[in-house]
């Protein structure tokens, strides 16, 4: 019987999610959306450089329901990734260990996350 | 490379279901990890039924009255039946613990057991956890001075002694390292939690004289820093100590030594 026959236990399959490694991979998540969102920024400026015609073009794909929804979830990406990456500056400087700190500023960034989401669609859509 | 499902092999099937005990008013259904290391197939998973008042009220209770009551070849590890030895760890309805002290009454529903996550395993419910002892040792898990040894003891102030409280606790379970996902991706390079925290057991110790030696072998972008504050490990660390407050400060170490 070799040991290289041995199976892998089950590991995401079986381990329980929980809030410390579901927001430490929505931490990733939203880092990668961030970084899908800046193609969109960068469009959106190169369009304006290429002049009225392509901006127009831009204006309307960004003003559809479809670059809505992009620009939403962006900014929810955006305002999650700040919160969290806060969070994180705290530990680094050795804050925050304890677990009911650690579940507290869990849920503070969740709750940030939506409340900063909301201000901001609520001052974009109906203020300006 | 973090490959995220199961090998071929490892791939868990549906195993037996055992016979309900007779004349049981209350009873837990198990469902249990089994691979047989001489049968060539697949892990299953089988399910087993406990007459709760014919029973101790722990899980590894349970699994004892299944091994002396009904299936004799489950096998597992266990010595002390009071958690300070480490041996019966393992996932728990979906998070690593120590089998001797969870109560069963704790866990809502049927209680779901599987060897520690992401072990190649030996048989059941027994992981393979050689890597971990390997990196262990790599940390030399001891008082190392240079100075000469005094008459007496190295003496430590009341102060100084209270920094390893906290550290000197842990019973080497690895609930901590298998329960944490860089571990899971990097486990050949990452120490993992269990034997950070040991080796900051020894940097935090006033008589220990190898401090820089230390920090120099943990100076690497994956012995230590494959470290994400995740906080798996101090979620389910079953002592109730903070693997991650141990890294953190090791990191702080390696930072304030750069001056």
């Amino acid at each position: 019987m070799s040991a290289n026959r041995r199976p892998l236990s089950p590991h995401l399959q079986v381990y329980r999610p929980q809030l410390t490694s579901v927001l430490s991979i929505f931490h990733r998540f939203t880092g990668i959306a961030l970084s899908v969102g800046t193609l969109l920024l960068v469009y959106w400026l190169a369009a304006a450089a290429a002049g009225p015609d392509t901006f127009n073009s831009a204006q309307n794909f960004v003003g559809s329901w479809f670059g809505i929804l992009l620009l939403f979830g962006w900014s929810v990406a955006l305002f999650y990734h700040l919160c969290n990456g806060i969070r994180h500056l705290f530990w680094d400087a050795g804050y925050g260990f304890e677990l009911p700190q650690a579940y507290a500023s869990g849920w503070a960034v969740v709750i940030a996350t939506g409340v900063l989401t909301l201000l901001s669609w609520i001052v974009g859509l109906i203020v300006l | 490379m973090a490959t995220f499902t199961l090998p071929a092999n490892s791939k868990i099937t549906q195993g037996k279901t055992w016979p309900q005990p007779s004349n049981a008013k209350r009873t837990k259904t198990f469902k249990i990890y089994r691979w047989d290391p001489d049968s060539g197939s697949n892990p299953r998973l089988d399910t087993y039924h406990i007459d709760l008042d014919d029973c101790g009220p722990m899980v590894l209770d349970a699994l004892i009255k299944i091994k002396n009551e009904i299936d004799p070849t489950l096998t597992f590890r266990r010595s002390c039946r009071e958690g300070v030895c480490g041996s019966c760890a393992m996932n728990i309805d979906g998070t690593n613990t120590l089998a001797c002290t969870k109560n069963m009454e704790d866990i809502a529903g049927e209680v779901k057991v599987y060897p520690l996550p992401h072990q190649p395993v030996v048989k059941d419910l027994v992981p393979d956890l050689n890597q971990a002892y390997a990196q262990l040792a790599m940390i030399e898990p001891w008082l190392k001075t240079t100075t000469p040894a005094p008459e007496r003891e190295r003496l430590q102030s009341p102060e100084e002694r209270a920094k390893l409280d906290g550290l000197w606790e842990c019973i080497l379970c690895f609930c901590c390292t298998t329960a944490c996902p860089s571990y899971w991706w990097n486990g050949e390079r990452y120490l993992g939690p269990a034997v950070l925290l040991q080796a900051y057991r020894w940097l935090a110790d006033s008589r220990d004289e190898f401090i820089g030696e230390r920090l120099d072998q943990l100076e690497d972008p994956f012995r230590l820093y494959r470290c994400h504050t995740i906080m798996n490990c101090t979620k389910t660390c079953p002592k109730g100590l903070n693997p991650a407050k141990a890294i953190a400060e090791i990191k702080k170490l390696m930072v304030e030594r750069k001056g």
